[in-house]
C-alpha cells in the first residue's frame, strides 16, 4: 500500500528531493466564518504551507487541547456545516496545494462514509486524517478509501507497541502521522523528545513519509522537527493568530508571519 | 447461572475480544491510548480470573460497602403500582448508590496495575465522591473533572470530594457539563496514561470499559436473583431499572438475561418528554453513532455533532449509553422506554409516602416505568407480576431540586 500516486506523495518526494521537509498547516474549517477560514487557509498557501489541513470541527475534540477547541465552538457555533467543509477544500485545493482532511471518526459516520469519500475525493481532498479511527475499526473507510482514491493517515504515538505500528503503518497510504507527545494538541516551548526516536521506530516497518505533529509553533522547532521528520504539522500556533488578533487584517498578517518564519524552518533542516 | 459473592465468577461470553457487542462498542480513541487500554483489558481478565482477587473484591464489597444490599418488598407502593414490588435496596450501599461496587472494583484493579493516580468524570458529582472514596481507601491520588455548570449546582458534592481528599477541577470548554467533563478525563489520560488510571463511572467508552464497570456490578443481579428466589420461590415476572450510562442497570439485569421469562426493562430519562427534543432517551430518541470512544446510540443533530442532554436527573442527564444496552435493544432481549421528569417526581412522592424511602431521582424513574408498565405486565400474564426494581440509590442529593419542584422550601 506504499505506492505514492497522490498529489500529497508527489509533493512529498519533491521535497525530499529539495533536502527539506513539507510544512502542513492546519486550520478548522469554518473559523472563524466559512469565508474567513477560506481567506486564512489561502493566505497560509501564499505564505509558504506547503499542505493544508483542514480540520472539520466537532463538538467532543478529545485529542485537541484548549486552542482548537476554543476555534472548533467557534465555528460550530457559527453553524458550519460538514458540506461546507468540502466547499472549503474545494476553494483551496484550487491553490494547487495539497490538501488532507482531519476529523474525528462520528461526523464522517452520519454524513455516510462512502458518500463522504465520493464527495471529499470530487472536491479535490488528498485523504483523511483520523485522530479516534484505528485501522481495526475502519473496515468502512478501508473499502471507501480505496474505492474513491484518497489517503488514509492514521496515528502513532510513542505508547504504540512495535507490533502496532507495524500494522499502523500498513494500513496508511500517503503518510503516516507521528503524535510527539503524549498529550493533546498546542504548542509548547520545548520540543518533544520522544518525536525523534518515535519517527526512527516508524521508519523501520515504513517506507511512507513520516509527518510529526503536536507542540511546534516556532520556526526553530520547525527546523529542528524538519531535522528527522518528512513533514512538519502545525496548528494552534497558527490559529492562534487569528484567535489573539482584534481584526481580519490583523489576523491575516500575523499568520502570514509565523507561516513564513515556519516554512524558513522547514526549509532549513536542523541536521 | 451461578455466581459467588461477587456475581463475577461466571464469565460473560460478550463482548468480543475486541469490546465488540453485535456492531456497538470497539474502541474510538486515539492510538496513544491503545496500549493503556490493552493493559486495563488483560488485568481486567487476569483479575476475573484470580481467586485472591475475588476474595479481597467480596471482602471489600460485604465489610465496607454493606452488601448484599437487602430486596425489599414495598407492601403499600406495591399496592398502589397492582404488582408485587421487591427494591433492591442499592440506596443503603456506602456512599449510597451501586457506584461504590464499580469505584471499589477498579480501585483494586489500579493498585494490581501499580497505578498511583485515578481521575474521574462526574455529573452531579455522585461517581466523583464514590471515586474520591475509594481513592482515600487505597490511599491514591485522585483528580474529578466537572463540568463548571454542576460545580455551580452541586456544591456540597463538591465540598465532599475535597474532604476525602481530592482536588475537583471545573471544566469550562462545550458545554460545561458531564460530556465534557468526560472528553477532560481523556484529555488528562493521554497525558498521563503512565501513572493514571482513568476510573470511568460507568459502562460506557471504550473497550474494555464497558465489560469491566459491568463486571463490578453485576452482583446486584446476583444477589436479587437469589434473594427473590427465597423470599417468593419464583424469578421476578420483570427486573427493571434507570439506564443513564448503563451500570446499575446491567448490573441488575446480568444475572437473569439467560432466564428468558423475566422481561428486563430500562427507563431513560425522558425529560420534557421525547417529541420536545428535551430529552436524554439516547435508545428511544436518539441514533447510532460514536462518542467517547465506542460506537452506540447518541444524541446528535444531522451532522453527528453531540447535542445537549436534558433531565432533572443530573446522574441520567448524558447523551449517550453503553453500548451493551444498544446490543440488548437491538436484540429484543431488554424493552427501554423514556420516563419524563414529571412522571419520575411523581414516583418519588410516592414512594416517599407510602414507604418512607426518599430515592434518587435517577431510581425514580425506575419506579415510574414500573408503574407504568405494571398493569399491562397483569393483563398480559392474567395475574399480579412480581417486579424487581433496581433502587439504585437514595435521595439525600437530590433534596434540594426535589424540594424547588415541589415547591416546598421556605424563602429566605
Ligand atoms: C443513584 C444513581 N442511579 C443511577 C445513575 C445512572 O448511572 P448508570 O446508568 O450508570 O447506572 C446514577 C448516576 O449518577 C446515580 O447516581
Amino acid at each position: 500500500m506504499s505506492e505514492r500516486t497522490s498529489r500529497i506523495g508527489v509533493a512529498f518526494d519533491k521535497a525530499r528531493a529539495d533536502g527539506r521537509a513539507l510544512l502542513v498547516g492546519c486550520m478548522p474549517a469554518g473559523f472563524p466564518t466559512v469565508e474567513g477560514s477560506i481567506a486564512a487557509m489561502k493566505a497560509m498557501v501564499a505564505a509558504g504551507v506547503d499542505v493544508i489541513e483542514v480540520e472539520i470541527p466537532y463538538s467532543d475534540p478529545v485529542m485537541d487541547g484548549p486552542v482548537i477547541q476554543r476555534a472548533s465552538d467557534i465555528a460550530l457555533a457559527g453553524g458550519v456545516r460538514t458540506r461546507d467543509t468540502l466547499r472549503i477544500v474545494e476553494a483551496v485545493a484550487a491553490t494547487g496545494a495539497p490538501v488532507v482532511t482531519m476529523t474525528y471518526w462520528n461526523p464522517i459516520e452520519r454524513y455516510g462514509v462512502d458518500t463522504f469519500a465520493r464527495d471529499l475525493a470530487a472536491a479535490g481532498g488528498t485523504g483523511l486524517i483520523t485522530p479516534d479511527l484505528i485501522p481495526e475499526e475502519a473496515g468502512e473507510w478501508l473499502a471507501a478509501s480505496d474505492a474513491h482514491g484518497l489517503d488514509r493517515t492514521f496515528l502513532v504515538a510513542p505508547s504504540s507497541t512495535d507490533e502496532r505500528l507495524a500494522m499502523t503503518a500498513a494500513h496508511c497510504r500517503g503518510f503516516v502521522y507521528a503524535t510527539a507527545i503524549m498529550g493533546v494538541t498546542g504548542a509548547r516551548s520545548q520540543t518533544s523528545q520522544a518525536a525523534p526516536v518515535l519517527v526512527s521506530r516508524v521508519r523501520e516497518v515504513t517506507d511512507l513519509p513520516v509527518g510529526v505533529g503536536l507542540g511546534v509553533g516556532t520556526g526553530a522547532q520547525a527546523a529542528t522537527v524538519a531535522g528527522y521528520a518528512d513533514a512538519v504539522i502545525v496548528g494552534s500556533a497558527l490559529i492562534r493568530c487569528l484567535l489573539d488578533a482584534p481584526d481580519e487584517a490583523t489576523a491575516l498578517t500575523a499568520l502570514r508571519t509565523l507561516s513564513t518564519e515556519l516554512s524558513e524552518g522547514v526549509h532549513h533542516p536542523t541536521r | 447461572m451461578s455466581a459467588d459473592a461477587t456475581g463475577i465468577e461466571v464469565p460473560a461470553q460478550f463482548p468480543d475480544a475486541a469490546g465488540h457487542f453485535g456492531t456497538f462498542g470497539g474502541r474510538f480513541v486515539p492510538e496513544a491510548l491503545v496500549a493503556a487500554l490493552d493493559e486495563l483489558a488483560s488485568a481486567h481478565r487476569a483479575a476475573m480470573a484470580d481467586e485472591t482477587f475475588r476474595t479481597e473484591f467480596a471482602d471489600l464489597l460485604r465489610d465496607y460497602a454493606g452488601t448484599p444490599s437487602l430486596l425489599y418488598e414495598a407492601r403499600r407502593f406495591s399496592a398502589r403500582a397492582g404488582a408485587r414490588v421487591l427494591l433492591k435496596r442499592e440506596d443503603l450501599n456506602h456512599t449510597g448508590a451501586h457506584k461504590v461496587r464499580n469505584v471499589l472494583g477498579q480501585a483494586l484493579l489500579t493498585r494490581r496495575m501499580g497505578k498511583r493516580r485515578v481521575i474521574a468524570e462526574t455529573g452531579a458529582g455522585q461517581h466523583g465522591v464514590a471515586t474520591a472514596t475509594a481513592a482515600a481507601l487505597f490511599d491514591l491520588e485522585c483528580v474529578v473533572y466537572m463540568g463548571q455548570v454542576d460545580t455551580e449546582r452541586q456544591a456540597l458534592n463538591v465540598a465532599r470530594m475535597r474532604m476525602l481528599g481530592a482536588t475537583v477541577v471545573p471544566v469550562t470548554t462545550g458545554s460545561r457539563t458531564l460530556k465534557d467533563a468526560m472528553n477532560e478525563a481523556m484529555r488528562d489520560w493521554v497525558a498521563n496514561v503512565d501513572e493514571t488510571h482513568y476510573l470511568i463511572g460507568t459502562a460506557a467508552g471504550p473497550h474494555p470499559f464497558p465489560a469491566l464497570v459491568r463486571d463490578f456490578v453485576r452482583g446486584i443481579g446476583a444477589e436479587a436473583r437469589a434473594q427473590c428466589l427465597e423470599l417468593t420461590g419464583a424469578l421476578p415476572d420483570a427486573v427493571t431499572a434507570c439506564v443513564g450510562g448503563g451500570s446499575n442497570a446491567l448490573g441488575i439485569f446480568h444475572a437473569f438475561t439467560d432466564d428468558p421469562q423475566v422481561r428486563l426493562y430500562g427507563f431513560e430519562a425522558g425529560g420534557d418528554g421525547v417529541d420536545t427534543g428535551r430529552h436524554a432517551a439516547s435508545i428511544t430518541g436518539g441514533s447510532t453513532g460514536v462518542l467517547h470512544g465506542t460506537r452506540t446510540f447518541v444524541l446528535q443533530d444531522a451532522d453527528g455533532q453531540t447535542q445537549e442532554s436534558h433531565s432533572i436527573s443530573a446522574g441520567l442527564d448524558y447523551p449517550g449509553v453503553g453500548p451493551e444496552h444498544a446490543w440488548l435493544h437491538d436484540t429484543g432481549r431488554a424493552t427501554y422506554l423514556p420516563v419524563t421528569d414529571d412522571e419520575a417526581m411523581a414516583a418519588f412522592e410516592l414512594l416517599c409516602r407510602t414507604e418512607g424511602i426518599i430515592p434518587a431521582i435517577e431510581s425514580a424513574h425506575a419506579l415510574a416505568g414500573t408503574l407504568a408498565i405494571a398493569p399491562k405486565l397483569a393483563a398480559e400474564l392474567g395475574r399480579q407480576p412480581t417486579i424487581v426494581v433496581n433502587l439504585s440509590g437514595r435521595g439525600d442529593k437530590d433534596v434540594h431540586t426535589a424540594g424547588e419542584y415541589f415547591g416546598i422550601l421556605d424563602k429566605e
